[in-house]
């Protein structure tokens, strides 16, 4: 077991000190890095995706040197990949593990489905709270009130 | 309520619901009343609505106040190329309170984050318009003596009328059964029906409006709106669905009163109008009370 876990983590290097954030779904991995303006970083950046993973089938990983997210920055990415994982790394070993958490309100990275919406209109940001019902995932606009669902989500 | 702007009737507590419409009956007894002599009422109006602006105008001349504004956005520097949030910030400079139509959902509620003095939404686009759920509340009340434990029909097209969409949500506060008629095609949306149902309240829907006349207190008409079909040949086959005649209200409820937010097209006849249980024409002077007691709350008078 414990040889299984190192084999599939070296697939993708370890890292000195940082972040790796770990079950991402495959499918949202680049949604994800655009969501922490990782296409943007200058920070030493690892991914991989479609990686075997025994909980979800497949999954994707990123790792990124010498950065510490703050909370709400990284739930940011709950919304495409409520599965993920953060994990801090300090001198190549775990210095904390937790799960992402959906947050209560989500501004700026996602545009509203509604296309009569003011915020489609006007240079105004977008501001959502998060509504959670049965496991369904859905933004109601705190503007038009509209709710946006997350097949319909696109972000900015 | 001093101070504060009103975008969507839940911006109100029931409690302030009720005072709100305690307050406009007492402009109903004495409607002249100069106490906002010192004030300036701001009336924008991205979008023509002659009713609502007209009724806005109305209740603040009957209070005294001064109106500027606008009735279309050609008349202002929106056809220039301005900007919602700059009109805003500089009407705000020249008013005490703005009351304002918009064509896009969500628009009041930013100017209401932008502006220094509060905004009352006199509609935005297709999302709110609480002073009419206000008047309505208000017609049902004074109609029937009280708004709790009614039975209410709401006719015609349920899934793109705002009014019935606030409305239905106000009287949810009521303990009211709600009668709903409408074509097949244009049903109350769930997300309304979810509502009525986490407050254990029930609906009944129906497609023939006879069905529902002899059990009801309210019968809430409601315009199938051309403007929301994008197949004009899906609006040919409901636009004359529903049409309340006089013949038809024979067996009604000694109590029972009809209303429509108006404007009327064909869906309640003309020879409805002078039976004594047709009300929509009252309804619409009720705007002018509410508005009034709006104006006066926010404006700190009363």
């Amino acid at each position: 077991m414990e040889n299984k876990e190192l084999r599939k983590e070296l697939k993708v290097s370890a890292i000195e000190n940082g972040t790796v954030i770990d079950h991402i779904p495959a499918q949202s991995l680049f949604q994800v890095i655009k969501i922490l303006n990782l296409d943007k970083s200058n920070d030493q950046i690892l991914f991989g995706t479609n990686l075997d993973s025994q909980k979800f089938g497949k999954k994707g990983i990123i790792k990124v040197s010498n950065k510490y997210f703050k909370s709400d920055e990284i739930n940011k990415i709950a919304l495409v990949a409520p599965t993920a994982t953060l994990i801090v790394i300090k001198d190549y070993k775990v210095s904390e593990k937790k799960q992402v958490e959906i947050p209560v309100e989500v501004q700026k990275i996602v545009k509203c489905f509604n296309p009569n919406c003011i915020t489609n209109s006007e240079a105004i940001p977008t501001k959502f709270e998060v509504l959670k019902n049965e496991d369904v995932l859905k933004l109601r606009c705190h503007y038009c009130e509209k709710t946006t669902s997350k097949e319909n989500m696109v972000f900015l | 309520m001093k101070n504060r702007s009103l975008i969507s009737i839940n911006d109100f507590t029931k409690e302030e619901q009720i005072r709100i419409l305690d307050i406009a009956a007492g402009f109903e007894k004495n409607p002249i009343q100069k106490i906002l002599e010192s004030n300036v009422v701001a009336t924008l109006f991205f979008e023509p609505s002659t009713r609502t602006r007209l009724s806005f105008e109305s209740a603040a001349s009957r209070l005294g106040a001064k109106v500027i504004g606008f009735s279309s956005s050609a008349s202002s520097s929106v056809s220039k190329g301005e900007s919602l949030k700059d009109t805003i910030l500089t009407v705000s400079n020249y008013s005490d309170v703005i009351v304002m139509r918009h064509p896009k959902d969500g628009s009041a509620r930013y100017a209401s984050e932008v502006s220094p003095v509060p905004v009352i939404n006199a509609g935005d686009g297709a999302n709110q318009h609480p002073t009419q759920t206000l008047l309505d509340m208000y017609s049902i009340k004074k109609t029937q003596g009280t708004l709790d434990n009614l039975h209410i029909a709401f006719v015609g097209d349920l899934k793109y009328g705002r009014t019935v969409h606030s409305l239905t949500m106000a009287l949810t506060q009521f303990n009211t059964t709600f009668h709903l008629v409408s074509p097949e095609e244009l049903k109350l949306p769930s997300y309304v029906k979810r509502h009525i149902k986490e407050k254990q309240l029930n609906y009944y829907q129906y497609t023939d409006l006879l069905e529902v006349i002899p059990n009801v207190d309210i019968i809430y008409m409601t315009r199938i709106q051309r403007e929301r079909f994008s197949d004009p040949m899906e609006y040919e086959k409901v636009k004359n669905i529903y049409n309340l005649e006089n013949s038809m209200l024979e067996g009604s409820k000694e109590n029972m009163r009809i209303l429509h937010p108006l404007p009327r097209i064909n869906e309640i006849s003309t020879d409805v109008d002078n039976n004594p249980k047709a009300y929509y024409f009252q309804q619409a002077l009720n705007g002018v009370y509410v508005r009034q007691a709006l104006l006066a709350t926010i404006l700190g008078a009363i």
